[in-house]
């Protein structure tokens, strides 16, 4: 019985046409297919401004180096921001299973908090270095490393007014099956910054403080 | 401190009446062309009464067909523009010898050879390849329409306004003179700091934003939505291609987004990603946009492969030969157009070790491509071939297509490359592949798909006109170049010394002149075809004799396609059910689940058109409303959650009921 319903068109009914379905024919949604492949190309996007910081990230000009600029331990606290956001919009999700409404909110507002936090920090970082004039105009290494960070930061941006509108519209209209499907895109989308900070946080901080 | 704040500046930014070329009378004679032209057009659109129905049944639709015959009518229309930018620089070149200085100063010249390049890759080749797949696909593929139709209307307005960016940089400001790839340190603020980069950054930018959610919204359509019993090995050819072709878009088109981001940061900011100084290496945006750019090639291309596919096995009467071997060839293609970017610029000096690994691969191309070719010509080989048309195309793209190919594997020899690079053999070579492949591959799939979408065939006569000149012009325009090429003649150049030369130049021009006939044939076709349109009715649906899911439906389909969704059994899916005395069902007819039409595509690209323009000029107040007023809209769309409703099934029935009295009257 299951094997029927899973393949209705290979196992047809004795009368059932040979050419055409008679009823209704419902493809499977592609949403989730095509945000994955929204992401891999924004993906791509990184991995070119990676290859540019390969490429560029020790053209100092004279100017200073990562091992001058870089404060770790205020990284490793945004660092520690950004992951924590991912864990709780892993609980919106756990608890969007278990539909209660009021707890997906409430984790999805810590989750926004947690991404200004990160925001924050991340703003207060780049005032500082352009205040020590190390701005992005100063040498090809700062140019790619604002570049690279910047980017995530303004993904970061882009999750949070997403969340926000997301927020505003589960208000509205409750779990429904498309407010599902924005909650699961928000979730990769959310936690793919956070796979991508991984790679800044150790490809640009950790490997560029070395000497 | 409101002495320092000029308000002027504030509002319009660098935008002055200079900016308007009032001393050029060429852009002012076009200038007042195109206002009259689109005065006169309003006016009619205005009379008729016809704008309500050019935004509710066009513009606002999300129906797959509509939008692609709109890409199709924006790609004919940017032909025109960037036919008439080669017209004038085989004009130039014929006659500006020793003396002669040429009727168009060099920075004109240079312009205009950047915005031919432009225009007739981005604005012409891809609208006409994403026209065709986005009206063919779903039909192929037996489903109502795409994944995404809201974002299939809106990758087409971000198209259509990218393209509009472009044609305002003509009368303006002005557009780049860089070349079609804009390359550093020239393209940077230092050498080129007037608006021309800024209108190719940002009608790029934003067109390729449309192409990649195009590819996205394919690839999702031809994974997910094809009709029960089409295994992946039992697509046709052409939906094959297409989604190799839109796999590669998805795959190449955010490096074009990333290193145009790179130039305007250069460009607006003050960074030295390619800058001559503090560290910057223009050699790296040379490799990150052939990076895009190679693949580029081939998403052009291999869609056209589709299209030959097709029209090969129709018109032969036979089953396409080494179906499963042409599949392999494509994905091949797919994955080795990654692997040969640097092929464009051997001269760099990369050392001898990684020329030969580039040489290599852009050698092995040349394999799954002659295995295709192998394949077209083993379907023709005892078929009973009918030479309508789209044939006529496929054939001349054979032959044009295998001698560009054989310049292409010249071409990779790094010693020979470093003779002929930026010569005009390059340029000849890729004339000879898109052209051949790619233009002669859209203008078949258009014959043959035109009476699907509007219920006539094209008329015969005038199609043959065109495909003549094209092909005779074809050569008489681009052999010279070949011979010139050989002889040392580099590209881009307004003026020369040597008047032995000449006579090749004016031989090309001669060419040029047998492709505009051949342009204006095809636009008499339309005409013509439209006038006699009741003698080349067709009401079957299958004017070809044709062998895929798109035949077995009314022509021009119903908005939802097919009344049931079609069951595949064979890779030749209508051919099969001819084969097997198929019913076309005349009752039963239920309600049919549809997508809504949404304006917010137009909204939004045409926002998001309005800050590439503010930006363009500088004028950052303008920029950051428009932006704040696109997000706003997105964000507003985001709030209509009713997109779509269900055709009721008594409209289903007349519309079929429609279909059976006509097919009852012609007997079929």
């Amino acid at each position: 019985m299951s094997d029927a319903t899973m393949t209705p068109a290979l196992t047809p009914a004795a009368d059932a046409p040979r050419y055409y379905l008679r009823e209704e024919h419902h493809p499977e949604n592609g949403t989730l297919l095509g945000f994955w492949l929204y992401l891999m190309s924004d993906c791509l996007v990184f991995a070119c401004l990676f290859a540019v910081y390969g490429v560029l990230g020790r053209s100092y000009a004279a100017g200073p180096s990562g091992a001058d600029l870089f404060d770790l331990p205020l990284v490793a606290v945004n660092t520690s921001l950004l992951l924590l956001s991912s864990i709780t919009y892993g609980f919106a999700v756990l608890e969007m299973q278990r539909k209660h409404l009021r707890a997906v909110l409430v984790w999805l507002g810590v989750t926004g908090l947690f991404g200004l936090g990160f925001l924050s920090l991340e703003l207060y970082e780049f005032a500082h270095l352009i205040h020590e004039g190390a701005g992005p105009q100063r040498s090809a290494f700062l140019s790619s490393f604002f570049t690279l960070v910047g980017t995530h930061g303004l993904h970061v941006t882009f999750g949070i007014v997403w969340l926000v509108v997301l927020m505003f519209q589960l208000g509205k209209h409750g779990l429904t099956a498309p407010n599902r499907r924005r909650m699961m895109c928000l979730s990769m989308f959310w936690h793919f910054l956070d796979v991508v900070w991984i790679g800044v946080f150790t490809f640009v901080y950790l490997m560029g403080v070395l000497p | 401190m409101l002495d320092h704040l000029d308000l002027t500046k504030l509002i319009f930014g660098r935008l002055t009446w200079n900016a308007i070329p009032f001393h050029e009378p060429i852009l002012i004679v076009t200038f007042a062309a195109v206002c009259l032209g689109g005065l006169g057009m309003l006016a009619l659109i205005t009379r008729y009464r016809l704008w309500g129905y050019l935004w509710n049944e066009w513009f606002t639709s999300i129906d797959h067909k509509k939008i692609g015959i709109m890409y199709v009518i924006l790609g004919l229309v940017m032909l025109l523009r960037g036919f008439a930018d080669a017209l004038m620089m085989r004009a130039q070149q014929a006659v500006s010898f020793g003396d002669n200085l040429g009727y168009l100063p060099p920075h004109h010249y240079d312009q205009i050879f950047t915005a031919h390049g432009v225009i007739m890759i981005f604005f012409v080749a891809m609208p006409l390849v994403t026209g065709l797949m986005n009206f063919v696909v779903p039909l192929q593929i037996g489903a109502r329409d795409v994944a995404f139709p809201f974002l299939n209307n809106f990758s087409f307005w971000m198209t259509a306004f990218g393209a509009g960016l472009t044609m305002a940089s003509l009368f303006v400001g002005e557009f780049a003179r860089t070349g079609w790839l804009a390359y550093p340190p020239l393209s940077g603020i230092a050498f080129s700091p007037d608006v021309g980069v800024d209108y190719y950054i940002w009608s790029l930018q934003i067109a390729g934003v449309g192409t990649l959610l195009s590819g996205v919204n394919l690839v999702a359509t031809i994974v997910k939505m094809r009709a029960p019993g089409m295994s992946m090995m039992k697509m046709p050819v052409f939906t094959w291609t297409s989604l190799c072709t839109n796999v590669l878009i998805v795959a190449a088109f955010p490096v074009l987004t990333a290193v145009l981001v790179l130039l305007s940061l250069d460009r607006y900011v003050g960074t030295n990603f390619f800058t001559n100084d503090l560290g910057g290496n223009a050699m790296m945006y040379v490799n990150l946009i052939w990076i895009w750019g190679h693949p580029e090639v081939y998403i052009l291309v291999l869609p056209a492969f589709g299209i030959f596919s097709e029209v090969v096995s129709t018109f032969s009467g036979k089953r396409l030969f080494g179906y499963a071997s042409m599949v392999y060839a494509t994905v091949v293609i797919t994955i080795l157009s990654y692997l040969v970017w640097l092929h464009h610029f051997f001269t760099m000096g990369s050392g001898a070790s990684v020329n030969s690994f580039f040489g290599i691969t852009t050698m092995i191309i040349s394999i799954p491509t002659g295995a295709k070719i192998f394949n077209w010509l083993f379907t023709m080989y005892r078929g009973r071939i009918r030479f309508e048309v789209p044939m006529l195309w496929t054939v001349g793209f054979m032959i044009t297509f295998v001698i560009g190919g054989m310049t292409g594997v010249l071409l990779a020899v790094p010693p020979a490359d470093f003779v002929l690079h930026n010569s005009l053999f390059l340029i000849a070579h890729f004339h000879n592949v898109i052209i051949g492949g790619v233009l002669f591959g859209l203008l078949a799939g258009i014959t043959y798909w035109f009476p699907k979408a509007f219920g006539y065939k094209l008329d015969p006569f005038w199609g043959k006109c065109s495909f003549w000149f094209w092909q005779i012009g074809f050569f008489f325009a681009f052999m010279p170049l070949y011979v010139l090429g050989l002889m040392g003649v580099t590209r881009r150049l307004s003026h020369f010394d040597d008047p032995s030369l000449q006579v090749w130049f004016i031989i090309a021009a001669f060419g040029a002149v047998l492709i505009a006939l051949g342009i204006a044939s095809f636009l008499i076709q339309l005409v013509v075809s439209f006038l006699r349109r009741e003698q080349l009715r067709d009401v079957t649906g299958d004017p070809w004799n044709g062998r895929t899911l798109e035949w077995s439906t009314a022509s021009p389909p119903p908005s939802y396609n097919f009344a049931f969704t079609p069951v595949v059994h064979d890779n030749d899916a209508w051919y099969d059910m001819k084969a097997n005395q198929y019913e076309r069902p005349t009752s039963g007819f239920i309600a049919i689940h549809m997508p809504k039409n949404t304006g917010a595509g137009f909204v939004i690209a045409a926002l998001s058109a309005a800050v590439g323009f503010a930006l363009i000029w500088h004028m950052w107040l303008a920029a950051g409303l428009a932006f704040v007023a696109m997000m706003a809209a997105i964000i507003i769309h985001t709030f209509n959650y009713k997109r779509d409703f269900h055709i009721g099934a008594d409209e289903v029935v007349r519309t079929e009921d429609a279909r059976t009295q006509q097919l009852a009257v012609a007997h079929v």
